[in-house]
């Protein structure tokens, strides 16, 4: 009896050490600017000759043909009719007479590149379509989707204000901010859906000259570009022509981690 | 109401280039909607472009043009402020047309 009963307070110890021991392993990894570091280096590496500011422009970056014909459209952009969608929509005033300018610093105009953003009174990641959507609900009208067409054009249309302004994402040292970074880095590493990618499959294991360079190595020297208002975007690697906003919208609800990658 | 054709064409000794982009649905009538219903067929069947009365570049078009479609040509002719015609056709018998100076 005293062998079995000893065997139990033994067995109840080694639980109660491996227990112990979990939370002080989590706390200490999460590190948003030594992750930043490895991310660039990982990207730097691999394509030794793309200056920094290049890395943003992704495959148009790295092929001469690709660039040309890239400039080229620039002056003809198919996402152009978003964009005028896009501002139409953000210039017309709610039924209650107010606007989406009374909700945004600087009225909304070059504003994007804050969001997502870190919201310590609330301890919440706040996106550009959340906070769209508040304002949206707040002066009674009805939100929107995250992945249908009127938020793409809102948001691609803010973000066009931007243009040229290299994202500025802050991740506070909050616990809850490191909480939800976390996160949103658990997110992008986990492989899930049918296809059983990651975010990582495409955008860190196999980026070439054909796609998915549009990562941000560094959040703060990496320009918002063209791509930004690409929607939708017929010449991605995503199945759905339309997938890329989608992807954009998943993507910005996922925690800060979001701001190493850009949102893409 | 806005035109949906943009069209923008330059002329460099003896040819003009012309970049056009169209609004349109362009929809093949293969895809099927979020409840599983088919979207109707609405694409553009005939685009042209018609400089001093006569047509340099004629479309005949399909479901299998994407949306939004963007031409580019060039052809032999065409001075700087002269009129350049675009109008196309759709498969509803819906139409526009507009003019650009050549630049």
């Amino acid at each position: 009896m005293s062998a079995r009963f000893a065997i139990h307070v033994a067995s109840a110890a080694l639980a109660l050490l491996t227990f112990a021991s979990l939370p002080a392993n989590a706390a200490d990894t999460v590190d948003p600017a030594a992750d930043a570091k490895v991310f660039k280096k990982f990207f730097t590496d691999k394509f030794p000759k793309l200056g920094l500011e290049d890395f943003v422009n992704g495959p148009y970056s790295m092929n001469e043909d690709l660039h040309k014909q890239w400039e080229e459209k620039e002056q003809f952009p198919p996402y152009e009719f978003s964009l005028e969608a896009g501002k139409e929509m953000f210039s017309k005033p709610f039924k209650n007479g107010k606007s989406y300018e009374d909700c945004f610093p600087n009225k909304g105009i070059g504003v994007r590149q804050n969001y997502p953003y870190f919201d310590e009174k609330e301890g919440k990641v706040v996106t550009l379509e959340l906070a769209l959507n508040r304002c949206r609900e707040a002066n009674g009208e009805a939100p929107f989707s995250y992945v249908k067409d009127d938020m793409a054009a809102l948001t691609a249309y803010m973000a066009f204000t931007s243009r040229g302004k290299p994202m500025d994402i802050k991740i506070p040292g909050d616990p809850r901010a490191l909480e939800a970074y976390q996160k949103g880095k658990e997110y992008f590493y986990t492989r899930r859906g049918q296809l059983n990618f990651s975010c990582a499959t495409c955008h860190i294991q196999s980026p070439s000259i054909r796609r998915t360079m549009n990562i941000a190595i560094s959040n703060i020297t990496c320009p918002m570009s063209a791509t930004d208002c690409r929607f939708p975007a017929r010449e991605r690697g995503h199945e759905d022509r339309d997938a890329q906003v989608y992807l954009r919208r998943d993507a910005s609800g996922h925690g800060c981690y979001v701001g190493i990658g850009r949102e893409h | 109401m806005a035109s949906t054709i943009r069209v923008r064409a330059t002329s460099t000794g003896d040819t003009t280039e012309v970049q056009a982009l169209i609004q349109h649905p362009m929809d093949s009538g293969f895809v099927k909607d979020a409840q599983g219903a088919i979207i109707p067929p609405h694409f553009i069947q005939e685009l042209t472009f018609e400089y001093d009365g006569k047509a340099v570049f004629v479309a005949d078009w399909g479901g299998g043009i994407s949306k939004d479609p963007y031409v580019k040509f060039a052809f032999k002719g065409g001075k700087k402020g002269d009129d350049l015609k675009v109008s196309w056709v759709d498969n509803k018998g819906a139409t526009d047309t507009t003019t650009a100076k050549i630049q």
